[in-house]
């Protein structure tokens, strides 16, 4: 199985352009709105056509402007699933899915049908319309819908965006399941690092209609190398820093000195920290530990945590930047003089990104 | 055509269509039965060609239903048009991707989507050429017999002092107009209802 796609569109004011390879594995997209992820996944559909650039699925080229191929949306044997899931109102659950089955299996369309409802946990589901059915269940009616047509590809646009908290949990762990048993490519497209990170092997990072960051999902988490990177997996504080010597910096915007276990690089402007990383205790780890002298503001309480938002203890005049930590919601903050933090959560980070160099 | 025009990809080109396709609503039917004339006239080339293949179009019951028919078709190509944008274009894309051609998208998906608003056209379009006179009396005439409409046979007996003759005919068309209004409502409401979210399930 692979993609590969290197494609570009312009429009007013947005310049789409991006080009990835995927092989095996799940491929996340994560980005703002805006940012041109789906329209990427509309682009590889065939839904809409970029204005130059090659598209090309397991050795078919689906696309390329310069040999005039635009092969139609039926013709290029991906699965969509829609935001919200677009089930045809006029259909049964039994129609939907009816639908889309072609080819050989169309002779044993009933046998097929009822397979289907069956696996996707609808049996008896096959008389009802769209409407009736609940979040969850329109969700598997749409995937059992794409299964029915047999795709080479699995694209998911934000697939858990319209459902509540709890059935985006169950889906989530429904969909897993789902993926590890189809043997296509899969292609998520998200706003949400924890979908990410929970579903997919390698990871895009997108941004104004081009990729920022790109690479095995964790590693990414681990390192990801740029401010936008590391802001959109959800690093809360980040900071200017000035370097000191090779493990040694000021962050500027916060106001204190922090030692790190990797060597600072010419290039690094900045710092990123978790706001979980954060510990009132001295590590057990053998790296380097931070000792900060806070003065903790303000908290927000949240139904498991609680957000505590400090800054450096000697900012009498309050012109630092505020940090956020997060800590059992038990913690109590009044009593908290000082934090830890350990040298090898400090994210090292380019102010730039991977296209600015 | 309502579709053909939707789909047109030319902005002028659809405007233009549009727009002529709109125009006997908003002229008056006298001067759309003028144009009528114009065109099917038996000295005109249209009308000289066709009397030359033996149809003599003007002042015979064809030229009713050709009045009828250009009246009320801006009726039906309105409400067609506003049915076919108003169904959701992700649907037809996700038929596009699960391998629909586009003549099933047409007939499996658009059809059956905006048969609502369709339906409605329809219902319009047949009471306004029903109640169709200004174009009627301008390309057909009044000939008892042959052109006499309805509609034109109440005004025939009114200025004729028939007044029973008219209470007859006015009594007839109300009550085909009314129930054929109504039937047509009864099936739209019935094939709406059935996919249409149940409130009491909703939370």
């Amino acid at each position: 199985m692979s993609l590969r796609v290197d494609i570009r569109k312009r429009y007013k004011g947005f310049t789409l352009e991006v080009g990835f390879e995927n092989g095996d594995g799940t491929l996340g997209i994560l980005g703002a709105s805006g940012s041109g992820k789906s329209l990427t996944l509309k682009c590889i559909a065939g839904l809409e056509s970029p204005d130059e650039g090659v598209i090309v699925f397991n050795g078919r080229t689906l696309f390329d402007s310069a040999a005039r191929i635009d092969l139609a949306p039926r013709e290029r044997n991906v699965g969509y699933l829609f935001q919200n899931y677009a089930l045809f109102p006029h259909m049964t659950v039994w129609e939907n899915i009816a639908i889309a089955i072609r080819g050989r299996r169309a002779k044993d369309k009933a046998a097929t049908v009822s397979a289907l409802l069956e696996r996707y946990g609808l049996a008896g589901f096959g008389d009802r319309y769209p409407a009736k059915l609940s979040g969850g269940q329109q969700q598997r009616v749409a995937l059992a819908r794409i299964f029915a047509y047999e795709p080479g590809i699995l694209m998911l646009d934000e697939p858990f965006s319209a459902l509540d908290a709890f059935l985006r949990e169950n889906m989530q762990i429904e969909l897993l399941r789902i993926i590890s048993e189809y043997d296509g490519d899969v292609l998520l497209v998200t706003h949400s690092r924890d979908e990410v990170y929970r579903i997919c092997d390698n990871l895009l990072i997108m941004d104004g209609g081009r990729i920022d960051t790109r690479g095995e999902t964790k590693a990414v988490f681990a390192d990801p190398g740029n401010v936008r990177a590391a802001r959109i997996t959800g690093c809360k504080n980040t900071s200017r820093i000035r370097k000191l010597s090779e493990h040694r910096l000021l962050a500027t915007d916060w106001g204190m000195e922090l030692e790190t276990t990797r060597a600072i690089a010419a290039d690094h402007t900045h710092i990123g920290v978790r706001a979980h990383d954060f510990s009132v205790t001295r590590g057990k780890g053998a790296g380097v530990q931070n000792e900060i002298a806070v003065s903790a503001e303000h908290a927000v309480e949240g139904p498991f945590d609680k957000t505590v938002l400090f800054r450096v203890a000697d900012d009498a005049d309050r012109a630092r930047e505020i940090i956020r930590w997060i800590c059992d919601r038990n913690e109590d903050i009044a009593n908290v003089r000082r934090l830890f933090l350990d040298g090898d959560d400090i994210l090292l980070l380019r102010g730039g990104s991977e296209r600015d160099k | 055509m309502a579709y053909a025009v939707c789909r047109a990809k030319n902005n002028i080109l659809r405007t233009v269509l549009d727009a002529f396709l709109t125009l006997p609503l908003v002229l008056p039917p006298t001067v759309a039965g003028f144009f009528l004339l114009y065109i099917f006239g038996v000295y005109r080339p249209i009308g000289s060609l066709l009397a030359r293949m033996g149809v003599k179009l003007v002042f015979s019951w064809q030229a009713t239903v050709l009045a009828a028919t250009v009246i009320a078709l801006p009726l039906m190509y309105r409400s067609a048009k506003a049915a076919f944008t108003q169904v959701d274009p992700l649907l037809l894309q996700a038929a596009r991707t699960l391998g629909l051609s586009e003549t099933a998208i047409v007939f499996r998906i658009l059809f059956p989507l905006a048969s609502p608003g369709l339906m409605s056209g329809g219902i319009l379009a047949f009471s306004r050429g029903l109640g169709e006179f200004g174009a009627t009396a301008m390309i057909a005439g009044n000939i008892a017999g042959v052109t006499r409409t309805m509609p034109l046979a109440i005004y025939s007996s009114v200025s004729g002092g028939r007044m029973e003759e008219a209470y007859r005919y006015v009594i007839v068309l109300v009550l085909i107009s009314f129930l054929f209004v109504c039937v047509l409502n009864f099936v739209s409401d019935a094939r709406s209802k059935k996919y249409r979210p149940d409130d009491r399930r909703r939370t």
